[in-house]
């Protein structure tokens, strides 16, 4: 009976010790975030305050004002605080979600995002959605199958990764929806069916490149899987190729390749500011196109941080997907 | 009886930057059931292109000349299913470096279990039971929590253990090791070993064991072939290995290792470096680095010369030098005599 209890004893702590250290892992994943985002912020905040011009002038429209009119403005936009109180201030709000008022809406900047984020968020989604799937596919077959095919894949990805995301645009605009009229040629549409309608071309020309990178990416991870020494184990133990492939050779070749296009999905969000451009969905992307031509300093401002916790979230996501996928990352590490 | 494994006028070359190299030359092998053959032989010899040659794991683009049979079949002429059902249930591979040769994120009850599994169709439970019997059977404790371990959790030695217990788990009749110890320490190859020798005893079977361990391969094997150069120079019964060599290589590498129990001033190591297949000169392979090689050494390529009953060896002057291989380089003795007149037939030439 002692013993009994002597084994379920250990069995609880060893489980309890792995938990504590999953905790402290994803804690500390956690810690990183916040740090990295608090050091965004100021990236984001000192660069548009040494950007040259500065929000005064875009307020009186080049007008000569009274200067107790440019004091209430200053007053109004807290212009005249130092930079570091300025910069507190907007950090309080945008932590409650107060990005401070648009300059050229003249409305709150969290209800100007609000608006226009769905579409990016589509956008960005459907995208990252033929990454993967075209991607994975593209590479699966390539590194499964060689030959001819695998080999033409191989160098038309490694030539539609040299073409830019905006050419790419342009030309699916003119054979897709100029030429045979299946999709429209810009808008975002009304949400529903029809946004997706809307945003598939520009999606597929946002995914384009990241498809051909995660395609040749994944193949090299089958090939060099296929390849490895713990895969000749199993072909020496006479195991179906069908059940090799899928037990030993792809989860292991997932590892790199998720990872790198987790990484590769995150970048579409900077690449989705080209392409909200060019197909007109009125996103966020396309905001901080006119915000910073306007100099609406406030919604530049909260869109940069949108972008880049967006980003760093994923990143986390990653890591935190990648040690769950790799027991050799020391989430619950136990020993021999 | 015929022998279980066969392996006759064996001749392999590897595509290697679109060329094809020789790496093994006219190899001949016999192993019957239950038995222990060793395969000796520098790092380049052909050692492991013979078990893969004989697990058909040879890469794409080999070119195999020759027979390799097992059972009366011929090995490379199984297909798909066939040779599915050789690999699987007929021979099984121990490899050198266990931590390579299990996939890192699968936990050992996957590596151990998914041959039953699939193979055998054996219910998980069943298979997972057999595992916890196994691991039990090669000296590994708390198996049940072994099989929820990953590789990287186990050290080398218990990984190597699981390795052998997954091999004898299907009930091989031919074990493949191919340095199975050489990775461990001292003393944990003594317990690989003995846990081998054991399942083999165990279960008949037969093990065709790859060391370049001469000692090694005299403690276990039954018989013992030298390679060298892709080809085999030597083949007698383990025993006499190293007191009776049949071939002035075999008989270098004798003296080349240390004694325990004598003090050796200077340990003689045998001149030049071990040549490929590849690279071989026309004649006998070994004769470049021989002190006992003569000219019509490096005539012809010798071919296997039965010495009595004792076993056969590839130098044509076996017959004149038998005997008198490990009588040392000490002074005056009639070893350094033969090389002192080689030395100067040399000269004169």
């Amino acid at each position: 009976m002692s013993e009994t209890t002597v084994v379920a004893a250990q069995a609880v702590a060893r489980k309890r010790g792995s938990g504590r250290q999953t905790v402290r892992f994803v804690l500390g994943r956690i810690g990183g975030l916040l740090a990295t985002l608090f050091v965004a912020s100021l990236v984001v905040f000192g660069a548009l305050y040494a950007a040259p011009g500065n929000p005064l002038s875009f307020l009186t429209q080049g007008r000569s004002m009274t200067p107790e009119a440019i004091a209430v403005l200053e007053a109004q936009y807290h212009l005249d605080d130092p930079v570091w109180l300025q910069y507190l201030r907007w950090l309080g709000g945008a932590l409650t979600g107060d990005f401070g008022t648009s300059i050229i809406y003249n409305q709150p900047v969290s209800q100007v995002l609000a608006a226009r984020a769905p579409a990016s968020a589509l956008l960005i989604m459907m995208a990252a959605i033929i990454v993967l799937l075209a991607g994975l596919a593209v590479g699966a077959y390539a590194g499964l199958k060689p030959g001819l095919l695998s080999r033409s894949m191989m160098a038309g990805a490694t030539a539609v990764m040299a073409v830019p995301t905006f050419v790419a645009a342009v030309v699916l605009i003119l054979v897709f929806a100029v030429q045979l009229g299946w999709f429209p040629v810009f808008g975002a549409g009304t949400p529903g069916l029809d946004a997706v309608h809307h945003t598939t071309l520009p999606a597929i020309a946002l995914a384009l490149a990241s498809v051909a990178f995660v395609g040749r990416l994944s193949q090299a991870a089958i090939r060099q899987e296929l390849s490895a020494d713990h895969v000749q184990t199993a072909i020496s133990r006479g195991l179906p190729r069908r059940f090799i492939v899928q037990r030993h050779v792809i989860r292991n070749a997932a590892m790199p390749v998720l990872t790198v296009a987790g990484l590769t999905i995150a970048g579409l969000i900077a690449a989705s500011v080209v392409i909200e451009q060019v197909f007109q969905l009125g996103g966020l992307g396309q905001l901080l196109v006119s915000s910073v031509q306007q100099k609406d300093f406030p919604v530049v401002q909260a869109i940069c941080l949108v972008y880049v916790a967006a980003f760093i979230v994923l990143n986390t996501v990653i890591d935190l997907a990648y040690a769950l996928l790799d027991p050799r990352i020391g989430l619950g590490r136990r020993t021999s | 009886m015929t022998a279980l494994l066969n392996v006759n006028g064996l001749t392999v070359k590897l595509p290697v930057m679109g060329e094809l190299r020789t790496v093994l030359r006219d190899v001949d092998l016999e192993l019957e059931a239950g038995k222990t053959l060793g395969l000796v032989g520098e790092s380049g010899s052909g050692k492991s292109m013979t078990v893969r040659t004989i697990a058909r794991l040879l890469p794409d683009g080999a070119d195999v000349k020759g027979h390799v049979r097992f059972d009366g079949a011929e090995v490379f002429d199984l297909r798909g299913e066939a040779l599915r059902r050789y690999r699987a249930g007929d021979v099984s591979m121990v490899f050198q470096d266990a931590r390579a040769h299990t996939n890192p994120v699968r936990r050992m009850g996957d590596f151990l279990t998914e041959a039953l599994c699939t193979n055998d169709r054996m219910p998980r439970r069943a298979a997972e039971a057999k595992a916890i019997q196994l691991l039990a059977d090669v000296g590994i404790s708390d198996p049940e929590r072994r099989l929820r371990q990953y590789p990287h959790e186990l050290s080398g030695g218990l990984l190597q253990r699981v390795m052998i217990a997954a091999s004898v788990a299907v009930r091989p009749r031919l074990i493949l090791a191919d340095e199975p110890t050489t990775a461990l320490d001292v003393t944990t190859q003594a317990e690989v070993m003995s846990i081998l020798a054991r399942m083999q005893a165990e279960y008949g079977m037969a093990v065709l064991f790859i060391t370049h361990d001469l000692e090694l391969a005299g403690a276990v094997c039954d018989d013992t072939i030298v390679l060298y150069a892709g080809q085999v120079v030597e083949r007698q019964r383990s025993t006499q290995l190293h007191r009776d060599p049949l071939h002035p290589y075999t008989a270098a590498l004798v003296q080349a290792r240390p004694e325990i129990g004598h003090r050796a001033r200077r340990l003689p190591a045998i001149p030049g470096h071990p040549t490929t297949a590849y690279e071989a000169p026309g004649g006998c392979a070994f004769a470049p680095r021989c002190r006992f090689a003569q000219d019509a050494c490096r005539r012809a390529v010798p071919s296997l010369l039965q010495i009595g009953e004792q076993g056969s060896t590839r130098c044509i002057r076996m017959p004149d030098l038998h005997g008198r291989l490990l009588a040392t380089t000490g002074a005056g003795d009639e070893a350094s005599d033969h090389q002192r007149a080689d030395a100067a037939e040399e000269a004169t030439r």
